[in-house]
């Protein structure tokens, strides 16, 4: 299972005595799972016995796909979506040059994207012109 | 307090404009895409609009801001209220406003205002791809065909007379700038006027002459087309003001 520590949305866990404060960071602005990924935090602390624990959310650093587990990476792949390649450092795909990006089923190089923006704001869609396979391509930002 | 709003209002109003476009865009990919740049303007009007509500000191929500303003206390652009149009003319919009965007959010990257840098070094990342996008489509429709290039044209020719407004300094600008908060919209204007002519000569497309600009959305002076915005988007809160799910 993909864990949001393997994504990087959890940056730390602070305590303040026995309490914890679990503080995450959103991947996207408009990311509409944050409510949901902070319910379930809460949730689980409390089935683990921490009843007192509090999630907060900030901005600073903003996320970046360099916060991805290589175990995050691994996961994404067996699922079938393209983790994020090389460092959000290098910008040439905001200029027009995209990355070769390895299909996730097949393992081919010889794919194309087909859009920037995919089923969420965190992939982009591809396809793979080996196997004839869509796949979603986890966007490094 | 307003300087927020009116960048919250500038995301809120065009990501609300973009959504009208969700289940309607011209083939699946590019509804997809234009549904995720809509949400990432309602993401960064939400923190926006989050930060202006604490700034307001009085208890309100981000919801409150978004839903119970008239249009008179709204202070977007003329130009991200203007109707969407034809797919040329989203694209034109898209692509006018972007190039703003990108330019002053990469300034506002280093306002002294924490709070705004932090929603910056967010937004910016985002913004980014809305530009990369907006041109792209203003080059493959502009050096199309001869029906896309002329629709696209004259899209560039209704919406050229908003563009003024993007970089006209008022009170409330001048303030910020003087406290390191705000953007100097004037090399804004210069480092836009050569981004947007670039990308016109690479799709083919005649920049028209600047004459006479449209202002007046920063201070509340709006076009009769937000009322309609703001009728469908504050209408559930308005009537229902308790409903939640």
């Amino acid at each position: 299972m993909l864990t949001v520590a393997d994504l990087g949305i959890v940056r730390e866990v602070k305590f303040d005595g026995d309490q914890p404060t679990v503080v995450i960071t959103p991947t996207y602005s408009g990311c509409p799972a944050m409510n949901e990924i902070e319910q379930n935090i809460l949730q689980k602390l409390k089935a683990e016995g921490v009843e007192n624990a509090k999630v907060k959310t900030v901005l600073h650093p903003a996320w970046t796909t360099d916060w991805m587990t290589e175990e995050g990476k691994r996961k994404l792949k067996e699922y079938g979506i393209a983790p994020p390649e090389g460092s959000s450092a290098d910008k040439s795909v905001l200029f027009g040059k995209p990355k070769q990006v390895q299909c996730p089923h097949c393992g081919s190089k010889n794919t194309q994207m087909v859009s920037q923006f995919g089923s969420t704001a965190c992939k982009a869609l591809h396809k793979c012109l080996d196997c004839q396979e869509p796949f979603d391509y986890f966007k490094c930002i | 307090m307003e300087y927020t709003l009116r960048l919250g209002d500038n995301a809120l109003i065009l990501g609300q404009r973009l959504a009208e476009w969700c289940g309607h865009g011209p083939i699946l990919e590019q509804d997809i895409a234009l549904s995720n740049i809509a949400l990432d303007h309602l993401g960064q009007a939400r923190m926006l609009m989050n930060y202006a509500a604490k700034q307001k000191e009085d208890g309100s929500t981000e919801d409150d801001i978004a839903f119970k303003r008239d249009i008179f206390d709204y202070h977007n652009l003329l130009l991200v209220e203007r109707e969407n149009g034809d797919w040329g003319k989203t694209v034109m919009r898209q692509f006018l406003f972007d190039t703003y965007n990108y330019f002053f959010y990469t300034q506002l990257l280093k306002s002294k205002d924490a709070k705004l840098r932090d929603i910056a070094h967010k937004a910016i990342k985002e913004i980014t791809y809305h530009a990369q996008w907006s041109a792209e489509w203003v080059i493959r429709l502009g050096d199309g065909t001869e029906e896309s290039h002329q629709r696209v044209q004259d899209s560039l020719n209704d919406l050229w007379e908003y563009t003024g407004e993007m970089f006209t300094m008022d009170a409330v600008d001048e303030k910020m700038v003087a406290e390191g908060i705000g953007v100097d919209l004037n090399p804004i204007k210069d480092l836009w006027y050569e981004k947007v002519a670039e990308i016109l000569d690479m799709a083919t497309l005649q920049q028209p002459e600047d004459g006479w600009m449209q202002s007046g959305g920063k201070q509340g002076e709006h076009s009769e087309y937000l009322g309609y915005v703001l009728a469908e988007m504050q209408h559930l809160p308005r009537m229902y003001p308790e409903a939640s799910w």
